[in-house]
């Protein structure tokens, strides 16, 4: 009798042991892997920015060499960009999509195993570079050319880049897959909760960008080894040419790095709101109107490389045109919160500072797009301020936020509220110590990537050192509330949040091994 | 100039003479000397304050509803979804405020693309390497060549590697050789770089353009105020991204004129000193000043440069026994390394002082065949070349 139960368990749960998560095919465990990968990453790249703030504390090279100091400050890009934000957005697409569409699992499992696992490939072979001769990559993560063709050991930095492009294609098509295919019946696309909405978007503009990016690895590759001139002037090539075809990759990223953060942060708001969110298919318009922006604005990260008038001037009024659904956006987040019945849990309260302080990041973005003023502010800590305010509190506060609001749903434990909003406050403050007087120092001109600076720069820069301290640390606080919750806590109900809407509510806490092996009918009764 | 030092270190931070420095409040950005960089200043304040605005408007009702609606105060919400008056006044109001930010944006930016020369003006040259400026008035000539320099920094290893000395007020902003420009002249810029990307940045006359390999960006200014204006470059292009100001001097049409005259004369005298009979000692002298604000960044002071990168001259083979390749490595460079050509950046004196220091130092004197290099075997150097 016991036998027969045993088997019938085995054959439904998880493996036991390392195994398990080396072949594991389901897609909450391969979430969770994204998950602890882009966590442990994130603390990477984030003990890297707190060398670069230590480095810049005071004037002068107190810690490191300026090559050192390229090395961190190119390495905190990359690790944040491809380890940190986007495995975290796709953990979160592989335990939620399935769940809030009501699929048994991805479309395509064994692949999705395989996308994961190339990540920690990819980023041993970048890191190892640490331990050569030459040393990590120092270039700045935008890699132009011709100073990265030049570069030491750029042959590993290449391949990592490449193992990374092909794991989110991968993980793209998957994604798309399972969105087109796998919806429970009566769930329409415009039904679709707004979470697999940004997904679907931003898959396409992966698979649309990622071969750009390993185009341009590639040509960076054979003028480093096989004797090309694409971007060597001396040769006949053109080193804009790089930059066209990087930001061409680069703007969209940008967008994928954000749009799911649009959908997290919809989903939280209405939850504590007690509302549906409000314009649910104009928010769908508007992440499609700026996915669609993202791929005629790119030569804006380019206004000081000589692009004749006609250039300049289609590339900031395109880039304009972006903060009119982004408006839209934020607007409907304002309106779903009006007259609702709000309270203020630890993921609400994430969500709302990723509101007002990526707004704030609209802001600088707006000023930026204005070419005769960008002039003065492109390549200062003014667009290190921008582009920090819209990644930190924009794309990681919506991660929090997310990690907070589903981890009762993956661990079917509640974490210690109290912790969860000392972690949010200790968060926001250090972020804005950090991040807000970097506006200052890029206004009165300092440039970016500096490993020293003039002396008028000193004390905002030391200012600034403490908030990041302080950010950095307060990231152990964030792994200790979520190991806490992993091994015990308050039971949570299947629904957890009182007025969570979707499908990923109706399964118990915490969510099964297999959730939907028969999936639910989607009536117009159906909370979504 | 209010700087931390490394002992007072976060305790000067509580402290109120810290606070009340002048620094603190330079959070903006500068006006500028030039006609353009005012207009751009007035931009940038007006976008500001139609941000300002807009973030009152939105964060304010954002505040009020997230307060007016808690929970203890408003048990049951509403369930609106949509109101499509209200969505479309705020696609519209948005657009049209884009319209005006954008209108005044466009006109500043066609006057700023204005690039003709213009009569009375002139045309500087600038090229940017690693990791130094070379300015070259491309209307005045010395001999058959325009006169041009180089621009290095100045300012002392101590001050910044071992953070032993302490640091000057134009830390990191000082250099040899600034560039001298007259006022009230407009002036173009012709911007362009001998390796990899750099950006010629100069806040006060609100130009920043990159200097990129092949090309020739052009930025145009006239200065309204003489004075000294201190600027960097914006590009990462390698180690000493941080270590390569611009330092710009404006002055009167006729303190112009006498600073050409002085150029000129200059130059004239080297041709004179590469005649002299020049010691071991003198060369040694000039061979190290040079070395250390030349070469010692990447070669390092000690000669032993840096695994990977920079390859060492202590010991090197090529120090030691050849100095024929020695004295071509210097004058044509490396290609495809980031050792540069020292032909232009170096008259012949200064190039046969740096090359027998080179040769004389860390023990190379011992170790190989000691031969020094005079002024006369780079002159006969560029006699074969041509």
């Amino acid at each position: 009798m016991s036998a027969v139960v045993e088997s019938h368990d085995h054959h439904h749960g998880p493996k036991k042991g390392l195994l398990r998560w080396l072949f594991t095919t389901n897609h909450k465990d391969i979430g969770t892997l994204y998950l602890w990968f882009s966590f442990l990453m994130f603390l990477t790249g984030g003990a890297m920015a707190m060398g670069i703030r230590a480095e810049l504390f005071e004037p002068g090279l107190q810690l490191m060499d300026p090559i050192r100091y390229n090395q961190l400050v190119t390495m905190h890009g990359l690790i944040m960009i491809f380890g940190g934000v986007m495995p975290a957005f796709v953990g979160l697409a592989n335990w939620l999509i399935p769940m809030q569409i009501g699929a048994p699992d991805m479309a395509l499992p064994r692949m999705n195993n395989l996308s994961f696992w190339l990540l920690p490939a990819a980023f041993t072979i970048l890191l190892s570079t640490a331990f050569m001769e030459g040393g990590m990559p120092g270039f700045g993560w935008t890699f132009y050319a011709p100073l990265s063709t030049n570069y030491p050991n750029i042959a590993y930095f290449v391949f990592a880049i490449h193992i990374m492009g092909i794991s989110s294609i991968m993980g793209s098509i998957n994604v798309i897959v399972t969105i087109m295919n796998m919806r429970a019946p009566g769930l329409s696309l415009m039904k679709m909760p707004l979470f697999v909405w940004s997904w679907l978007i931003t898959a396409y503009l992966l698979i649309a960008v990622m071969p750009v990016l390993a185009g341009a690895v590639t040509m960076l590759l054979m003028d480093a080894y096989f004797g090309t001139s694409f971007f060597d002037a001396a040769g006949g090539g053109d080193p804009v040419l790089f930059q066209h075809i990087f930001w061409f990759f680069g703007h969209p990223e940008v967008y994928i790095m954000i749009l799911p953060a649009f959908g997290i942060t919809s989903h939280i708001i209405s939850t504590f709101s007690r509302k549906p969110l409000f314009g649910h298919s104009s928010m769908v318009y508007a992440m499609v109107s700026i996915a669609v922006l993202s791929f005629v604005v790119w030569a804006h990260h380019m206004f000081t490389v000589g692009m004749p008038l006609v250039a300049e001037l289609f590339f900031m009024w395109a880039t304009m045109l972006i903060a009119i659904p982004t408006g839209v956006k934020v607007f409907n987040w304002v309106a779903t919160i009006f007259k609702g019945s709000i309270t203020y849990e630890t993921p609400m309260l994430f969500a709302i500072a990723f509101v007002v302080l990526f707004t704030i990041g609209g802001f600088s973005g707006l000023m930026l797009a204005i070419t005769p003023a960008d002039f003065q502010y492109h390549d200062t800590y003014f667009v290190v301020a921008h582009f920090h305010y819209v990644l930190v509190p924009g794309a990681v506060f919506s991660i929090m936020a997310a990690v907070y609001y589903w981890l009762p749903k993956w661990t079917g434990n509640m974490y210690d509220e109290k912790m969860g909003k000392l972690h949010f406050w200790l968060s926001f403050i250090g972020v804005n110590v950090t991040f807000f007087p970097q506006h200052f120092v890029g206004l009165a001109g300092m440039p970016r990537r500096y490993a020293d600076y003039a002396l008028q720069f000193a004390e905002w820069n030391a200012v600034s050192s403490i908030g990041a301290f302080l950010f950095g640390l307060s990231q152990l606080l964030f792994l200790y509330i979520i190991v806490k919750a992993v091994m015990a806590g308050k039971k949570a109900t299947p629904e957890v949040w009182d007025g969570a809407r979707g499908l990923e509510w109706t399964v118990d806490s915490p969510a099964p091994y297999h959730t939907f092996e028969v999936p639910p009918k989607i009536t117009e009764q159906t909370k979504l | 100039m209010a700087y931390m030092k490394k002992e007072l270190g976060l305790l000067t931070l509580l402290t109120l003479p810290f606070i009340s420095s002048a620094d603190w409040l330079d959070v903006n950005m500068p006006v500028g000397v030039t006609d353009i960089s005012e207009e751009v200043f007035g931009l940038h304040m007006l976008m500001f304050w139609i941000m300002i605005a807009i973030g009152v408007v939105v964060f304010g009702v954002l505040f009020y509803a997230m307060w007016k609606y808690r929970r203890s105060n408003n048990k049951t919400a509403a369930d609106f979804e949509e109101n499509h008056k209200l969505e479309i006044a705020w696609t519209v109001v948005p657009t049209i405020i884009l319209i005006l930010m954008a209108l005044p944006a466009s006109s500043l930016l066609k006057k700023m693309y204005d690039h003709e020369a213009e009569e009375g003006g002139i045309d500087i040259q600038v090229i940017g390497w690693q990791w130094k400026w070379q300015y070259k008035y491309l209307d005045e000539k010395v001999g058959d060549k325009p006169l041009s320099f180089f621009s290095n920094l100045t300012t002392p290893s101590d001050q910044y590697e071992t953070n032993q000395a302490t640091k000057g007020e134009n830390y990191l902003l000082e250099v040899d050789e600034e560039v001298v420009v007259p006022i009230n002249t407009p002036i173009r810029f012709l911007i362009t770089s001998n390796d990899v990307i750099h950006s010629w940045y100069m806040s006060d006359f609100a130009v920043k353009q990159d200097a990129i390999p092949g090309f020739i960006n052009v930025a145009k200014t006239t200065i309204n105020e003489p004075g000294v204006y201190r600027g960097n470059c914006t590009e990462l292009c390698g180690e000493r991204h941080a270590y390569m100001p611009v330092v710009v001097r404006a002055v009167k049409q006729d303190e112009y004129q006498d600073w050409l005259q002085s150029k000129k004369d200059a130059a004239e005298q080297v041709a004179f000193l590469t005649e002299k009979d020049w010691t071991l000692a003198e060369l040694m002298e000039q061979g190290e000043e040079i070395y250390n604000t030349r070469c010692a960044a990447c070669h390092q002071m000690n000669g032993a440069g840096i695994p990977g990168f920079y390859p060492a001259l202590a010991g090197s083979d090529l120090v030691l026994y050849d100095k024929p390749k020695h004295i071509e490595i210097l004058m044509e460079g490396v290609r495809g390394s980031q050792m540069q050509s020292f032909a232009e950046q170096l008259n012949e004196v200064e190039m046969a002082s740096v090359i027998t220091f080179t040769r004389q130092s860390w023990g190379n004197d011992r170790a190989g065949d000691g031969e020094i290099v005079i002024p006369k075997d780079i002159v006969e150097y560029k006699q074969k070349d041509s």
